[in-house]
């Protein structure tokens, strides 16, 4: 099987959109009066990293950073051959009564929102969860839509997208293979 | 019915015979053997060519279980299981429900033996009253009553006082004495042999030194009453070693190994197998090398299988609850003969081990080919490859370790008192 | 890497990729006993039956707590291994719990191998909560889980085990465990409690002296001394055991500094471990059972994958 990768944003496409997100939650939030910001492992980690700090330069304020391993909360679990490995979850702060910036790198049929909303939740009530993506791909499979989005890139199920990073996990650039 | 056996490879060294021969069998005894004999008429002819033709074979170790434990094994099964593996005769073991220690038992055994049974059984009487070694069993009745020896197999006589006078005793009835050679102190709650094995899958083990201390013991004590005394189921070096060098100061000793101590190691444990478990254990490879230069040697007289059925609910348990022992009536023979075929042993050597000697160290009227002689014979496909499988044995148990391995020889026929009782062809 | 196995009997049926696995996500997994809400709905509609034939509170408890924090319904069954033995089989207990639709069973059995004749009979999973004297995978990874913690690795360590070899599935669970994972395993006992071969199951070296096990170790796992198991023939007394195997302060100085002194409980306090040592800075006995928890989770997680088991 022969795929074909196209760049869909390149790395200053990708800083772009980050820092027009990060602007975009400030102005949403008021400032970073109760911010923490939550990486969905392992892409969403480093995009929540990245955006951690331009609201850093931006604002002067270091934000509260976690991560979430959804693994434990799939809704497929059942269907496994066999059990993913899990990833570490860190949330090294109270969640309660935070506006919590959920960031993910790809948004697709919602699924994996809903685990780490689930996940969230068990954490701690929080006074709002929000949705930062760097791309929505649509199709969705549940009611989820991002509140804050790099880009939108209409696709076809069959094609995939992914964000890739470098070794300093910094992302690099977004591509979209066509099987 | 007339026999003709024709053309047939007969060993027999008690005979001196290991030629091409025919036998004529005539009213259950051998009436003639020779050379290019004619067949007469009304003979049936048995075309032997390229089979073995030897005294029948004799299994001087089983238990048939019956009176009492017929739900493991009867006299009826038991010796279909017997025909099939090409023996003609079987001693049986007195551990029954009653115990075989008295004339009633006794009398029954062969009563229905003689009645139902395919081969000849020779019941073993115990040695003490209920084997319970306390006191002595009547053994000059159960000589009358048909016994050919005492045992009180599957225990040792442990009181050695006991077992002094056993033997003294039993000489002077003239019946041989049939040690279970074991030290319960050293043995205590053992589940296999004791060592590597048995460290790694945390079970509590039978050292070889509770079965040599015994032999030691038992040997000296047929030494110092000047008594005969067999030892069964021999499975360490050592003690094969003690009676070595019994044989050689002149102790009137004799003994017996089954198949499985010189085919299989404790690492047919592993998996926690109930089919291989037993007592004696199965040893160590040290011990098998042993065991088969004991046979070679001539230290180790007979072959016999401590042929031991046990329903499929006492050994489809957990290890440690399972009961001792495996059935061993239909593969001794391939298992033996893959000893001549290792050369371990000749065909001669092998037929006195299976043959010859248990007769004479039972002192029955058999085990040779000459005329005139009760026509107890098996005929031995040497070459015939087959499987054992579960549903094709005879026995009502299947507790064998050899199931789903490949055998390689076998009875093509079994004649008892000169009526065939088996034939594989 | 994905855990394959239906069951989980022994440490020495794992290669060291798997218990690295199991590992891993018990170190994952730590963090939800942390939380407010210590649940994770991963093995909800699963039913998890803990099937006791010895007592045992820790074990069992935090076999049940472990299931519950991944949302299983939980069982226990208690029962006499002599009611067993007496009455019904352990292949009809087995059945009997089959034809209820559990998806795991935890079971202990005073029998060696019990839970090799268990797994082959029954199509849900079977996980070894101690058998007899054969192997007690979930205290030895619960060990390995803490040595790693508190040590970075398991490569290299000096592991010293002090005890009742001969009766312990804790040291051979750890034996088998420790020298996959790259560690060195010393035993010291008296020679009654040291198995014959015992140095061919792994890495392992017996001392004859307990001092030269301690030595420069970096974990001293102290065994529980079984009072009512060794009877006379094994030991003349407790008190001469104490003397000889006991792990005093003074011992505890020829390790390495920094040494974690572990047992698998519960203690005779002042027979093999003094009072001042078990409850010292080096002991690490209480985070063992804290990582029991997190280890056993990430047992009842890996084998319940693949769904039942065609």
């Amino acid at each position: 099987m022969s795929t074909e990768a196209t760049v869909i944003l390149d790395g200053v496409g990708i800083k772009r959109a980050l820092t027009r997100i990060a602007h975009e939650i400030l102005e949403r939030n008021k400032g970073v009066t109760d911010l923490v910001l939550v990486g969905i492992r392992t892409g969403g980690i480093h995009l929540a990293s990245e955006l951690a700090s331009r609201l850093e330069e931006i604002e002067g304020v270091k934000i509260p950073l976690g991560s979430v391993d959804i693994t434990l909360y799939r809704d497929d679990i059942k269907t496994q051959a066999a059990h993913l490995p899990v990833g570490k979850t860190e949330i090294p702060f109270s969640t309660e009564g935070k506006r919590v910036v959920l960031v993910d790198d790809v948004l697709f049929t919602g699924r994996t929102i809903r685990a780490a909303m689930d996940a969230m939740m068990d954490h701690g009530r929080p006074q709002c969860i929000q949705l930062a993506v760097l791309i929505d791909r649509g199709h969705r499979e549940l009611p989820i839509r991002a509140d804050f989005v790099g880009r939108n890139v209409p696709t076809s199920r069959k094609e995939n997208i992914q964000v890739r990073f470098d070794s300093g996990d910094h992302p690099v650039e977004v591509f979209l293979e066509k099987n | 019915m007339n026999i003709f056996i024709k053309g047939g490879h007969v060993i027999d060294p008690s005979q001196n015979l290991d030629e091409k021969l025919d036998i004529l069998v005539a009213d259950g005894k051998i009436k003639e053997m020779g050379k290019k004999l004619t067949a007469p008429k009304d003979a049936e002819v048995i075309d032997a060519k390229g089979l073995l033709v030897t005294p029948g074979l004799i299994d001087m170790h089983v238990h048939l279980r019956d009176p009492g434990l017929e739900y493991k094994e009867d006299i009826v099964t038991g010796t279909r299981a017997a025909a099939a593996g090409g023996f003609t005769s079987v001693a049986c073991m007195p551990n029954t429900k009653p115990v075989n220690d008295n004339k009633a038992v006794a009398s029954y055994i062969i009563a229905k033996a003689k009645a139902e049974g395919l081969v000849n059984v020779f019941p073993v009487g115990a040695i003490t009253q209920g084997s319970k070694g306390e006191n002595l069993a009547e053994m000059g009745d159960l000589k009358e009553a048909g016994c050919v020896a005492v045992s009180d197999d599957g225990k040792p006589v442990s009181n050695p006082e006991l077992m002094r006078r056993a033997l003294e005793y039993a000489k002077g009835m003239e019946i041989i004495l049939i040690s279970h050679s074991e030290d319960l102190g050293l043995a205590a709650d053992g589940q296999m042999n004791d060592g590597f094995t048995a460290t790694e899958l945390g079970l509590k083990g039978i050292p070889w030194v509770a079965e040599d201390a015994a032999t030691a013991r038992d040997v000296f004590l047929a030494e110092f009453t000047n008594s005969p005394i067999h030892i069964a189921h021999v499975s360490t070096k050592g003690a094969v070693q003690i009676i070595r060098d019994a044989k050689a100061r002149g102790v009137k000793v004799t003994c017996e190994t089954a198949p499985h101590y010189f085919t299989l190691t404790e690492d047919a444990v592993r998996g926690y197998e109930t089919n291989a478990k037993m007592n004696p254990p199965l040893r160590t490879a040290e011990d098998v090398k042993a065991i088969k230069e004991g046979l070679s040697d001539g230290t180790i007289d007979a072959v016999a299988t401590d042929h031991a059925p046990h329903h499929l609910d006492e050994k489809d348990v957990e290890y440690t609850l399972a009961s001792n022992g495996i059935i061993g009536l239909e593969t001794s023979l391939p298992l033996s003969l893959a000893l001549v075929a290792d050369k371990n042993l000749t065909l001669p050597q092998l037929v006195q081990k299976m043959s010859c000697n248990p007769a004479r160290i039972l002192g029955i009227d058999r085990g040779a080919l000459a005329q005139g002689a009760v026509a107890d014979i098996t005929l031995i496909d040497p070459e015939a490859e087959w499987v054992v499988e579960a549903d094709k044995l005879e026995s009502k148990s299947k507790n064998s370790p050899f199931l789903g391995m490949k055998m390689k020889g076998r009875a093509a026929y079994t004649i008892v008192g000169g009526k065939v009782v088996y034939k594989n062809v | 890497m994905v855990f394959k196995h239906k069951d989980i009997l022994g440490l020495q049926d794992l290669t060291a990729e798997e218990i690295e696995l199991l590992l891993n996500t018990a170190d994952n997994m730590k963090e939800i006993s942390k939380r407010e809400i210590k649940k994770v709905p991963t093995l909800r509609g699963k039913t998890v039956v803990n099937l006791f034939f010895e007592p045992s509170t820790r074990t069992r408890t935090s076999f049940e707590i472990a299931a519950k924090r991944l949302s299983a319904d939980t069982l226990n069954i208690s029962a006499s291994t002599s009611a067993v033995q007496k009455g019904e089989t352990l292949s009809d207990t087995a059945r009997n719990i089959e034809a209820m639709k559990p998806d795991i069973i935890v079971m202990r059995h005073a029998i060696s191998g019990s839970h090799h004749y268990l797994a082959k009979r029954v199509s849900y999973s079977v996980i070894n909560a101690g058998d007899g004297a054969h192997e007690h995978p979930s205290q030895g990874l619960l060990d390995m889980m803490t040595m790693r913690e508190k040590l970075g690795t398991l490569k290299g360590l000096k592991v010293a085990i002090v005890g009742d070899i001969t009766h312990s599935r804790v040291a051979r669970s750890n034996i088998y465990g420790l020298t996959k994972m790259g560690a060195r395993v010393f035993l010291a006992g008296p020679p009654t409690l040291i198995p014959p071969g015992v140095e061919r199951l792994g890495n392992v070296t017996v001392c004859s002296r307990m001092r030269d096990a301690v030595e420069d170790a970096d974990v001293v796992m102290m065994l529980r001394i079984q009072l009512e198991r060794q009877g006379k023939t094994l030991l003349p007394t407790m008190r001469e055991y104490s003397r000889f195997f006991g792990l005093s302060q003074d011992l505890v100085k020829l390790a390495k500094p920094g040494v974690l002194v572990m047992h698998p409980g519960p203690m005779n306090r002042g027979v093999e471990i003094c009072s001042d040592v078990a409850d010292g800075a080096d002991s690490v006995i209480l985070e063992q059972v804290e990582n029991g928890v997190a280890v056993r989770m990430s047992m009842l997680y890996h084998v319940s994958g693949g769904g039942p088991t065609e």
